[in-house]
């Protein structure tokens, strides 16, 4: 069985990002980009389903711009088979890439696909969904726990107030969480090793997929900023302030 | 122009983030309507019926809709889509995991997490870890729609008068099958919904010394109990504790935070706070930059302190 793992490439999630003065975006000019963290998260699950013999490739997937081979690379240093990328400079919606992903998985044919929950810049929280549906495959969303056996995946999934289990049948959409498992450090030969595992390129045209995004941004604006307010010296200080001054207690 | 917001319900009850999602139907304008999509709903229904500003139900009741399978919630909300000019879900893990599905399937982008209503078309939403707020206008015919709960106030629980619609249900997808659930029993409100929040981080140390010194607190002011990603990974508070960009997104009447330094992901979920306080030892925790009141000390003294002192 193939595994499909859509990887995004992101400003990295310790960077904080600045508006850009003129309101139309954040800056993302010489900044750090690495691997959204939740598909990191993917990559480490497929690559151990394969380590358990569960899965015999696995093959990691790029929507966008040429430096998202890098991403690639990362993810092929952890230990996906090959790469694809889907190149293009426009910019890519969450329909857009379910859209790619749909006509990968049409060629490539899967068991399973994994891929973040969201990702960190857009946090949108709607790739895997949407590729669910348009290939009519069942999802499990904001998995903590996957095993795979009989034709069928039982993922444990972080919902709200707890957790629940469900158990689909394959083809399916996984979506990881954060507790899923903690991605291992890639090693300088593994990096080595990456850089000569396969990675094919293709453009939107080549999948016969219409890219142009649904939604225009209008403004990127800056979030209210809250005022730090003081510091008390002591606790009977803050529970008068809270009584008192702010009434909430 | 009318709007369908689907309701987040436990058969028996509505759950109170549809409220804010009705009231994110009202700012759009038009007649909103609720559809209840469940298993012996129908007092879930006869109380969306009540809510402030909702014209009508719509109940779809199956065995399909008990455990809220994406599939089949997907399938039902797609079959009664073509009436609606806006499809709105709380931004809950039950709306998150169904609206992107229907997006899809009308051929529509999602916008995600709205915090504003500008007008029937354009929106605001957080993006970045709420680092900047993006206005973007849905070029598609439908708008799929999910609604951050802390950017609106509830609408009333009661007042309206709707009538209720019984619609037929669809089939089971049969791909999916629900096997358990884990969920947390406790007297405590729910995170998303509490008016006071007490949230604990790293410094705690351990599981026991976080509910030895958290929970004495939460009980004294009938709090619900929140922790940072640190204090999770570290096992210190179960997973659906988590307060943050990729957590809960909660904004409480008042949120105490003991020892949480304050990560800007935290800090994306709970700044919309009315008052915060911060109670951590380090002088340069970030998490003073956004606390109304700072108390620099140990947690382990100031927490028993102050349920003293309440």
């Amino acid at each position: 069985m193939k595994v499909l793992v859509p990887v995004k490439r992101v400003v990295d999630y310790n960077v904080k990002v600045r508006v850009k003065s003129d309101n139309t975006g954040v800056d993302i000019a010489n900044v750090k980009m690495s691997m959204n963290p939740f598909d990191e998260i993917a990559v480490e699950e497929a690559v151990r389903l394969k380590e358990k013999g569960v899965v015999s490739e696995v093959i990691a997937v790029s929507c966008g711009v040429s430096q998202c081979q890098e991403t690639l690379r990362t993810a092929m240093a952890i230990g996906a088979d090959r790469a694809i990328l889907v190149e293009t400079a426009e910019e890519l919606q969450p329909l857009a890439v379910a859209k790619l992903l749909k006509a990968l998985v049409d060629k490539e044919q899967p068991g399973l696909v994994i891929l973040g929950k969201q990702a960190i810049d857009d946090d949108c929280n709607q790739t895997g969904q949407m590729l669910a549906a348009l290939a009519d495959l069942p999802q499990a969303t904001f998995a903590s726990k996957v095993e795979v056996a009989d034709g069928r995946a039982k993922v444990t999934r972080e919902v709200d107030g707890g957790l629940e289990t469900l158990s689909i049948s394959l083809p399916a959409v996984i979506t990881t969480d954060l507790r899923l498992n903690e991605p291992r450090y890639v090693t300088l030969p593994n990096i080595m090793k990456a850089k000569k595992k396969q990675l094919d390129i293709f453009k939107p045209e080549d999948l016969g997929v219409q890219v142009a995004p649904r939604i225009k941004t209008l403004k990127v604006s800056e979030p209210p900023k809250r005022s730090a307010g003081i510091k008390v010296p002591d606790v009977a200080t803050l529970v008068a302030k809270l009584k008192n001054e702010a009434k909430v207690i | 122009m009318t709007s369908l917001v689907i309701a987040e319900h436990d058969n028996a009850a509505i759950k109170g983030a549809t409220l804010n999602t009705v009231s994110a139907a009202v700012a759009i304008g038009g007649e909103v309507h609720v559809l209840v999509a469940g298993h012996n709903a129908g007092a879930a229904a006869a109380a969306a019926a009540q809510i402030a500003g909702v014209s009508k139900v719509l109940h779809a009741d199956s065995e399909a809709f008990a455990h809220g399978l994406a599939e089949n919630i997907a399938a039902q909300v797609l079959a009664v889509a073509s009436s609606y000019s806006h499809i709105l879900f709380p931004a809950t893990a039950g709306g998150k995991n169904v609206a992107p599905r229907v997006a899809a399937k009308l051929d529509v982008g999602q916008i995600s997490d709205i915090t504003k209503v500008d007008s029937p078309d354009t929106f605001e939403r957080p993006i970045y870890a709420g680092n900047a707020i993006a206005t973007v206008q849905s070029q598609d015919a439908t708008k799929v729609i999910t609604v951050r709960t802390t950017g609106f106030d509830p609408a009333a629980a009661t007042g309206g008068s709707a009538a209720v619609e019984a619609v037929n249900a669809v089939a089971d997808s049969g791909k999916s099958r629900f096997e358990g659930s884990e969920i947390a029993k406790n007297d405590r409100p729910e995170l998303t919904a509490a008016k006071i929040i007490v949230s604990g981080g790293r410094a705690l140390g351990s599981a026991e010394k976080f509910n030895e010194v958290m929970t004495p607190l939460a009980d004294k002011l009938g709090a619900a109990l929140g922790a940072s990603r640190a204090a999770v990974d570290a096992g210190y508070a179960p997973n659906d504790w988590q307060v943050g960009q990729t957590g809960k997104i909660v904004a409480p009447q008042l949120y105490i935070a003991a020892g949480i330094s304050g990560a800007i992901q935290h800090l994306a979920g709970m700044k919309d706070s009315k008052v915060i306080v911060a109670i951590n030892k380090d002088p340069e925790a970030p998490i003073f930059s956004v606390a109304d009141y700072g108390l620099e000390a140990d947690l382990f003294t100031a927490v028993p302190e102050l349920v003293k002192a309440l």
